[in-house]
């Protein structure tokens, strides 16, 4: 049992049966899923201010209400095809937990999806891919009403590649 | 009934280490042949309140510790103990000690017991020795006490009122220490007590009548009740039955040095048993800190005077009454109206203004908590060291924000660690130089514009410019031929790895240190300056920021992005004229303002972002100094000047070259702050990159 799952039967979330929410969102037509108590608010697209010398899905950082949030672009963190923003496109503002400090990062995502129930039998580990896809950040498959949801593990997502990918741009 | 007592942890941390600093400074200040009563009386107090603190809150090292050191504090009060200079100096390491004991009960860490312990011991001893001087003249007395000893009955009638838990007092304790005068005996008059439902646990409903015999002074049973005196009804009588009776009081209590000898040794078994847990314990814990390693938070708060508070509430007041109007306004508007509205908006601006002045205050305190340790400091270094050293301090009122004091604390001591140990000579050489044989150092502080000036004088050798060129030139930090002005020379001795000190002592000459110094300074925006006169002395001039929470910035524009250009930091702004500009190697520009050359660099290529025009004569020039060197910055447009609150990038993602930290504009956008030394160091790499990539290319 990983700590979230901890958690979550703490602060009294129904986990007899091991059911875990998760919020889904549409990435290129794949339905992603993140768990929903990291999950701190949706919000509208609206524009950001760049950082110099970031890696490119960094769109930027906003003023969250006087806070100052980084902005991934998730099309561009997983190199998909770029498209124009549209009316349905929104900023999930989630929880992150890097380095043991908690941030709070916003992902700009096609559109909301739905929030499902997952059991614990209902998650699968996903398949090793080789080397070919960088599944580090992937925490799992689940099929939900026939359809195959991605579960990340966000704190993978901004931990392993940001950093890394930041050091590489200043080199 | 049980309260949980870890709520007040931080208070009595807090006031015991405030406890620590009284009885550091008082004890600096003893004159050990004669202690002057009124100063220990305030250390007795300040390790009293200490002991008693730990003991509630079962810090029972602490308490022990404080024990002993509170006993030998009563024997100098009371005159039977002769203090010396080394007896300061072991209260002094004993403060040390308990500053230890506390810091490492707060952060739940380790300590060094057998240091402690040794302290333990010699504070032991200088009892010891006490009692060794004192059997001298008390032996002929003491027999005379056995034969004939007197043992009294007192009679005490002790009432507390309601309240006096409140106070932190519990009769239990004072009773045990009775018991340690003699026999005692104790009723308790429960009449008071009201039925059940009714009573309040806070609230004491108890009175006692206490029987004492022993051969104690009215005096010292006084004493036991000193901190209830105004809290309760008491009375001390003695009884009219004298009991001369020798033989039927256990022999215990009779000041014999047999005994007492035999009650010390259990003592310090008793203290070899704790040690033993202490260590036990201390293996357990290390266990442990890997899991907790991170989870100790240091909270820290300021105290702040109930008059800035006050003022607050009033301003806050004034708004919600300015607000108030103003929204009575959006509920019938008219445009007749329009005058008083703007009438209202200036004055929601002014008290806006004076709120955020008011709220910047209370974190501004006297620079005296960072002076505070400096007379310690001297004292030590100056015995170590073998000079005569008096420290003069000024301006300790001068207030600053609590961050900026915590960082500027480390610089400071280094500074007058360099003063003491390369500054000051030696008694002879000073009587030799014809100067007085004490030297001086002066701290002073004082406001200057926005800034704090703290300067650091003494008056030493100052500093040898020959020796410093020597060695610069040894280290190869300059070239021999190198003409470089006074205060270039001065400055050397800010670079990495330069120590001038013929032998390297433990207090400094390794040369690390003063570059430290300068960076940790450059860091909080601030300067260092140095003046001196070979000879007569030097002068440390650091001047800071008064806070880092807010700056007077230089809104500019480089294409569609908006920058802040703290102000400290510019010199000027210019067009630039085609026939100043040079470049060199077709890579390097260099600006020509009037008689010097200053390298451009262009931000638009430092960040890689778009601009309006690459020519330099189309966009303006911003001149900015960082450490000693201006750099000329290319951007298309200058905006607004304001004031920014620096909001941390570093929160929610990571530091990022060339900026130190973003704020929020008017209009509810986020700007990026620059930081232009490592703007300018990140300018360098570049082209450092690109010089090596073109000698790579040539090589190929």
């Amino acid at each position: 049992m990983n700590p979230e799952v901890k958690n979550e039967s703490m602060i009294g979330l129904d986990t007899q049966n091991n059911v875990n929410q998760f919020l889904t969102f549409m990435l290129a037509g794949e339905e992603y899923g993140v768990d929903i108590l990291r999950v701190q608010e949706i919000k509208g697209w609206d524009t950001a201010t760049e950082i110099p010398n970031t890696p490119k899905y960094i769109r930027g950082v906003i003023n969250l209400r006087g806070t100052i949030v980084p902005i991934v672009d998730l099309r561009s963190r997983f190199e998909l095809e770029r498209v124009e923003y549209s009316n349905t496109t929104v900023v999930i503002v989630l929880k992150v937990i890097s380095k043991e400090t908690e941030k709070t990062i916003g992902f700009v995502v096609d559109a909301v999806s739905d929030v499902y129930n997952v059991t614990k039998e209902q998650l699968k580990p996903s398949p090793d891919f080789g080397n070919a896809v960088s599944t580090e950040f992937v925490k799992g498959l689940a099929t939900v009403n026939e359809k195959m949801l991605i579960l990340l593990d966000i704190d993978h997502l901004i931990d392993s590649q940001v950093v890394e990918n930041a050091e590489q741009v200043v080199q | 009934m049980t309260i949980d007592l870890s709520q007040f942890y931080t208070v009595f941390f807090e006031e015991s280490f405030e406890g620590l600093e009284i009885m550091e400074s008082e004890l600096l200040e003893l004159d050990s042949q004669e202690p002057d009563i009124e100063a220990i009386n305030k250390i007795f107090r300040a390790a009293h309140s200490m002991k008693g603190g730990s003991g509630s809150f079962g810090f029972t090292d602490i308490t022990q510790f404080t024990h002993i050191l509170e006993t030998l504090l009563d024997q100098i009060r009371s005159g039977d103990h002769q203090t010396n200079h080394d007896e300061i100096n072991l209260l002094l390491s004993s403060v040390d000690c308990l500053r230890e004991m506390l810091t490492a009960a707060r952060d739940k860490t380790d300590i060094d017991l057998e240091h402690i312990q040794a302290v333990q011991h010699d504070l032991e001893n200088a009892l010891g020795n006490k009692t060794v001087k004192k059997k001298e003249y008390e032996v002929a007395q003491t027999e005379q006490e056995n034969t004939g000893q007197i043992k009294k009955e007192w009679l005490i009638s002790f009432i507390p009122q309601p309240h006096i838990f409140q106070t932190g007092n519990d009769p239990l304790r004072m009773f045990r220490e009775l018991e340690e005068l003699g026999e005692l005996n104790c009723t308790v008059d429960i009449s008071k007590l009201p039925p059940f439902e009714k009573q309040d646990i806070e609230e004491c409903y108890l009175s006692w009548k206490l029987t004492l015999i022993s051969d104690a002074e009215e005096s010292s049973i006084k004493e036991v009740f000193e901190w209830v005196e105004d809290d309760c009804d008491l009375s001390i009588i003695r009884s009219s039955q004298e009991t001369n009776e020798m033989e039927s009081v256990s022999p215990d209590f009779v000041g014999s040095p047999d005994v007492n000898n035999k009650q010390k040794a259990a003592q310090v078994e008793k203290f070899d048993g704790d040690r033993r847990i202490g260590d036990r314990r201390s293996g357990d814990r290390r266990k442990s800190r890997d899991r907790r390693s991170g989870s100790v938070s240091e909270s820290t708060s300021i105290r702040v005077g109930i008059d800035k508070v006050d003022a607050l509430i009033n301003m806050v007041g004034e708004l919600v009454i300015t607000q108030s109007m103003l929204s009575q306004f959006s509920e019938d508007f008219d445009v007749s109206n329009i005058d008083k509205l703007c009438d209202g908006l200036k004055q929601l601006e002014r008290n806006t203004r004076e709120l955020q002045e008011n709220v910047m205050q209370i974190r501004m305190l006297p620079i005296s908590f960072s002076f505070n340790r400096f007379p310690r400091l001297v004292h030590d270094l100056s015995n170590q060291l073998g000079k005569k050293i008096e420290l003069k301090l000024s301006g300790e009122s001068t207030e600053l924000d609590k961050t900026v004091m915590e960082k500027i604390g480390d610089p400071l001591v280094h500074l007058v660690r360099n003063s003491l140990d390369h500054g000051i000579e030696m008694p002879e050489e000073r009587l030799a130089a014809g100067k007085p044989e004490t030297g001086t150092i002066h701290l002073n502080a004082y406001h200057e514009g926005g800034n704090i000036v703290i300067e650091i004088k003494d008056d030493g050798a100052g500093l040898n410019k020959d020796r410093i060129l020597q060695k610069a030139i040894e280290r190869g930090l300059i070239k021999e031929d190198e003409k470089l002005s006074d205060e270039r020379i001065y400055e050397l001795i800010f670079r990495a790895g330069f120590s001038t000190a013929e032998q390297v002592s433990d207090v400094s000459g390794r040369g690390v240190g003063m570059d430290v110094v300068k960076r940790n300074i450059n860091d909080l925006d601030g300067s260092v300056e140095i003046k001196s006169e070979q000879g007569k002395g030097s002068v440390f001039t650091i001047r800071l920021p008064l806070t880092l929470a807010i700056l007077d910035g230089q809104l500019i524009r480089v294409g569609n992005q908006t920058y802040i250009i703290p102000l400290v930091s510019i010199v000027e702004s210019l067009q630039t004229k085609v026939e100043n500009t040079k470049t060199i190697a077709g890579d390097v520009e260099l600006y020509r303002l009037r008689n010097d050359y200053i390298p451009v660099v262009r931000l638009h290529s430092v960040f890689n972002i778009e601009c309006d025009s690459t020519k330099l004569e189309e966009g303006l020039l911003v001149v900015a100094e960082t450490e000693g060197q201006k750099i000329g910055l290319f951007v298309d447009d200058l905006l607004a000047q304001q004031q920014v609150v620096i909001k941390s990038l570093e929160t929610n993602y990571q530091k990022i070259e060339g900026i130190s930290g973003a704020t929020i504009l008017g209009d509810g956008t986020v700007a990026m702050i620059l930081d232009i030394s490592s703007l300018f160091r990140l300018y360098r790499e570049r082209s450092h990159y690109n010089d090596s990539s073109i000698l790579n290319t040539q090589a190929a």
